[in-house]
């Protein structure tokens, strides 16, 4: 691994991954994007404005916490919680659609279209539409919807108009292939906010810059409280923002160790789950060259996991580079362990998690343990889990009380 | 020279446009190919398109999606079309060109596909998710093996892109005719004559339209403009309703350009 990283290439290329596999009727609108971002990001005016609402609308920064009772319990190193929960909406998704929705407006694309899965994107994105008077159009898969419904309200009454989607497996996959038929439409006055670090170039690295704060204040932070870098940073991963996020301001920082925790559902041994990385291999899907889920003639297959916003069967261009140049490392945990890992840290913490950020939390449970007491790791821990309430609840039955 | 220069220099001498319907491999399952692919040539068609089935199609719209569910369903896989093609190509006199989405080629591994492609008498690919920028993971080597690649221009883009595009290819470039995926429209914008004329301007290679034509009169209306016309989603569902006369009535249309010359 050298120091220097200035990935993507100009060609929006991680190595052999990402790049724009996308029909000629977006090449104009994404080549564009790529342009103003570039002037956006050396805009000092523009900056300001992004930093002034992720501090005041946000809440950011959002507070590094030394997890005492979760390190006691794992027996081993120090666990901190980069708490993205307690963002504005409730995930770390908002930093994301915040940077874009001010990015269409500066484009005078006053139009969005957006896809999610569990509904954290779409209400991030609902939320910054509505604070910068965007009209917003959210597609999200018909099954997504039956186990969400309360996060489709929230994205009406702020607004939103939200679309289902009957196609496919009805699920994240499906909502993104829709939006960008609706994008391909309309392409003229809309600007598509992609939720993830997926989709053509320019959005992996978009997404990603705008996620890097959270990399970029655990740095600061852990510096301040420990006097040093982190052991490991540790984040689960569907399409892989919130990850990438944590990774991106670390990657030339040798000595941490990246760790992405990837769903592997009813376990990766059988056909329901989402480790991509763990048991997929590279192919083509919304628009980018990456790991994807699928059968041996190349159609698409099905993800499984608990927690929706896990439920996607590629992960994004960046990741699929990092893994296959092993500067980062890819576990996956099961559906159980996420829920064992979620009642873990509501005894402990007192911090109900979502169900993705318990993916992380359920590998840091066998890591920990593995490394020095002086040594310490960082949990991304992306999202509250309210959300999951319900999904909690049904699982465990009576058991929980 | 390739089967698609070749006719298209035919056509050209007898000042006839082109006709190139769209047919999904393996809707109403594969054995039915051969038989709708003769009959299409046997009603006039230039050039046959056929879709391999991709599980997630975004450049597509309703009828060529539930047409790839079905050949899915059917159990249809491009290694099954390739051997069918690679059967029937000796009674198929016209050009086949294959339409579909990368993935499906890269399981099948880029040079094995391109390799059995060229053997079973593939003459040209339309990779909708391919734009120019990507293109050389396959262009290269299926241009050595004598398969063309089909390059879109639509209407987002610019004129340098277009002729720069244009100038890639040697078969004909495919000009998408609205903002949107595939599928019937009731009308077009109404500055599209001028922008196929453009593109017809600038384009060393016939310049054929596509997307949403699904009339007689939308048929003859683009031949005014350009040098044929591709027809997807409305003969998927001529053949789904078994309505061989509406197949026949808009290959007919594109015969009426050359009375009117």
């Amino acid at each position: 691994m050298t120091v220097t990283y200035t990935l993507p290439d100009e060609r929006g290329h991680f190595g052999e991954y990402g790049g724009r596999y996308v029909p000629e009727t977006l090449m104009q609108a994404i080549l564009e994007l790529e342009e103003e971002y570039k002037k956006a990001r050396a805009d000092k005016s523009f900056q300001a404005e992004l930093q002034a609402l992720l501090k005041d609308y946000v809440g950011r920064e959002t507070p590094l916490y030394y997890a005492d009772n979760l390190t006691k319990y794992a027996g081993g190193a120090k666990i901190y919680l980069k708490r993205e929960d307690l963002n504005h909406t409730g995930a770390h998704k908002i930093n994301n659609s915040l940077g874009q929705a001010l990015l269409a407006a500066r484009m005078g694309k006053r139009k969005i279209v957006a896809e999610t899965g569990a509904g954290q994107h779409g209400v991030a994105t609902a939320t910054a539409c509505a604070l910068l008077n965007l009209e917003c159009i959210i597609f999200m898969g018909e099954e997504d919807i039956r186990r969400q419904q309360l996060n489709v309200f929230r994205m009406e009454l702020l607004g939103a108009k939200v679309v289902g989607v009957k196609s496919g497996s009805a699920t994240l996959k499906d909502a993104v292939n829709e939006a960008l038929r609706y994008w391909v439409t309309n392409v003229e006055d809309t600007h598509y906010i992609l939720g993830s670090v997926m989709g053509p170039h320019p959005f992996p690295m978009i997404v990603r810059d705008f996620q890097s704060v959270i990399g970029n204040e655990t740095k600061q932070q852990y510096l301040e409280k420990e006097g040093k870098l982190p052991d490991a940073v540790v984040a689960c991963i569907g399409g892989g923002s919130n990850s990438m996020g944590m990774f991106y301001p670390f990657i030339k920082d040798k000595s941490v160790r990246m760790v992405g925790v990837e769903a592997a559902g009813l376990g990766t041994d059988t056909e329901k789950h989402a480790a991509s990385l763990t048991k997929g291999s590279p192919g083509v899907l919304h628009g980018a060259l990456m790991y994807l889920l699928q059968d041996e003639h190349g159609q698409i297959q099905e993800a499984h996991s608990i927690s929706a916003g896990l439920d996607y069967p590629g992960v994004g261009p960046e990741h699929s580079y990092l893994k296959d140049s092993g500067r980062a490392q890819y576990e996956s945990i099961t559906d159980e362990e996420a829920m064992e890992a979620l009642k873990l840290l509501c005894k402990l913490e007192g911090i109900i998690p979502a169900l993705e950020s318990s993916h992380a939390v359920a590998y840091t449970l066998k890591l920990a343990p593995q490394m020095k007491k002086d040594e310490g790791l960082v949990i991304c821990l992306s999202g509250r889990g309210d959300k999951d309430v319900e999904t909690v609840r049904a699982r465990l039955g009576g058991e929980g009380k | 020279m390739n089967r698609i220069e070749k006719v298209f220099q035919n056509l050209k001498q007898n000042n006839e446009k082109a006709f190139v319907p769209y047919i999904m491999a393996g809707d109403g399952g594969l054995d039915t190919l051969a038989e709708k692919i003769t009959f299409l040539e046997k009603s006039g068609a230039t050039a046959i398109e056929i879709g391999i089935p991709f599980s997630d199609p975004v450049a597509d719209g309703p009828v060529i999606q539930q047409a790839g569910i079905r050949a899915l369903q059917a159990g249809t896989t491009l290694r099954g079309v390739m051997a069918k093609i690679a059967e029937i190509r000796p009674i198929v006199h016209i050009p086949i060109v294959f339409m579909t989405y990368m993935n499906p080629i890269m399981a099948y591994g880029i040079g094995n596909f391109i390799a059995d492609a060229s053997k079973a008498g593939v003459d040209g690919l339309i990779l909708p998710d391919l734009p120019a920028e990507e293109e050389e993971i396959i262009a290269p080597i299926a241009e050595r093996s004598g398969i063309e690649i089909i390059r879109l221009v639509t209407l987002t883009s610019p004129i340098e892109r277009i002729q720069e595009i244009a100038a890639r290819g040697k078969g004909f470039l495919y000009a998408v005719t609205v903002n949107g995926i595939t599928g019937a429209r009731k009308g077009f914008n109404e500055e599209l004559g001028k922008h196929l004329e453009m593109v017809k301007e600038v384009s060393p290679i016939p310049v054929l339209a596509g997307f949403g034509i699904s009339e007689p009169s939308h048929v003859e209306e683009m031949n005014r403009h350009c040098d044929g016309v591709i027809v997807g989603s409305k003969i998927v569902d001529l053949f789904e309703s078994g309505d061989l006369d509406g197949i026949e009535a808009l290959i007919a249309a594109s015969k009426a350009e050359k009375i009117k010359l």
